[in-house]
């Protein structure tokens, strides 16, 4: 399967810019079935980890609330041309994924 | 002809069977393994107050004008709001993201490592007009701001 999961990062004066982009449903068990008028079951992303070079620097909890294919951007002080930046997701229904890209 | 119609429906009939076992079975058995790490209380809480206290240890915030947050005045569509926060405050640790008028308001938490930017960015989903609230947490205090925004058709319906 491809992955969920697009990264990119990119390094300025010192900064590096995060932003990505993951493919998930992000159901918040609220929202009906409207031919059956079933409840559909919750699948959300619970928690993302961000690491740059083995370490962390992003932690995230989220609930059912956030968008559909969620989209995250952040930015954290170092980093460079060619450091690796890994980003994972785990949902409520304990399904994950992770992928990792190069600093621009 | 007849037979190779009739193998189809077989196939069908058993493939439906088979991907509604492992819906079940994931359904069942991965929530309760998975969600000790993750702070439940908050997220389900249905009261703005509630959800802040559990996330962050408290429901005192103070109102701060080094906390910007930028999002739409009117979101068309209250399905993909983009939020973005950030703050000028020194020493941040973690900033939560809230909508007011969701069932569940606290929608995402941010952890920030030392040397990681009071700058994040996200969209989340709005049921109707409301708030949007940040709390920041820095030094050991926390702060908040709110932003209205005027949602025309609510993204947490079916």
């Amino acid at each position: 399967m491809a992955s969920t999961i697009k990264i990119r990062a990119k390094a300025s004066n010192g900064v590096t810019t995060v932003k990505a982009l993951i493919t998930h449903p992000m159901e918040t068990g609220l929202r009906k079935n409207k031919k059956t008028g079933d409840l559909i079951p919750a699948k959300f992303i619970s928690e993302v980890n961000v690491k740059h070079n083995g370490k962390t620097v992003l932690d995230a909890e989220w609930g059912g609330s956030v968008s559909k294919n969620p989209y995250l951007a952040f930015k954290f002080d170092g980093g460079a041309k060619d450091d690796t930046i890994e980003l994972s997701w785990t949902d409520n229904t304990g399904a994950g994924d992770s992928s990792s890209a190069k600093i621009r | 002809m007849n037979k190779s119609m009739k193998r189809r429906v077989f196939l069908k009939g058993s493939l439906a069977a088979s991907t509604m076992g492992v819906a079940i079975g994931a359904g069942l058995l991965a929530p309760q393994a998975v969600l000790a790490a993750w702070n439940e209380a908050a997220f389900k809480a249905k009261s703005e107050a509630d959800a802040i206290k559990a996330a962050m240890g408290s429901a005192t915030t103070a109102a701060s004008d080094a906390i910007k947050i930028k999002a739409p005045d009117i979101a068309e569509n209250g399905a993909v709001v983009p939020v973005s926060v950030t703050s000028t405050l020194a020493g941040v640790e973690s900033i939560a993201l809230l909508v007011e008028k969701n069932a569940a308001p606290m929608s995402a938490v941010f952890m920030l490592p030392k040397g990681t930017k009071a700058d994040v960015s996200t969209r989340v989903k709005m049921g109707k007009t409301g708030d949007v609230i940040a709390v920041v947490k820095a030094g050991g205090k926390l702060h908040s701001a709110r932003k209205s925004v005027k949602v025309t058709i609510g993204g947490c319906g079916g």
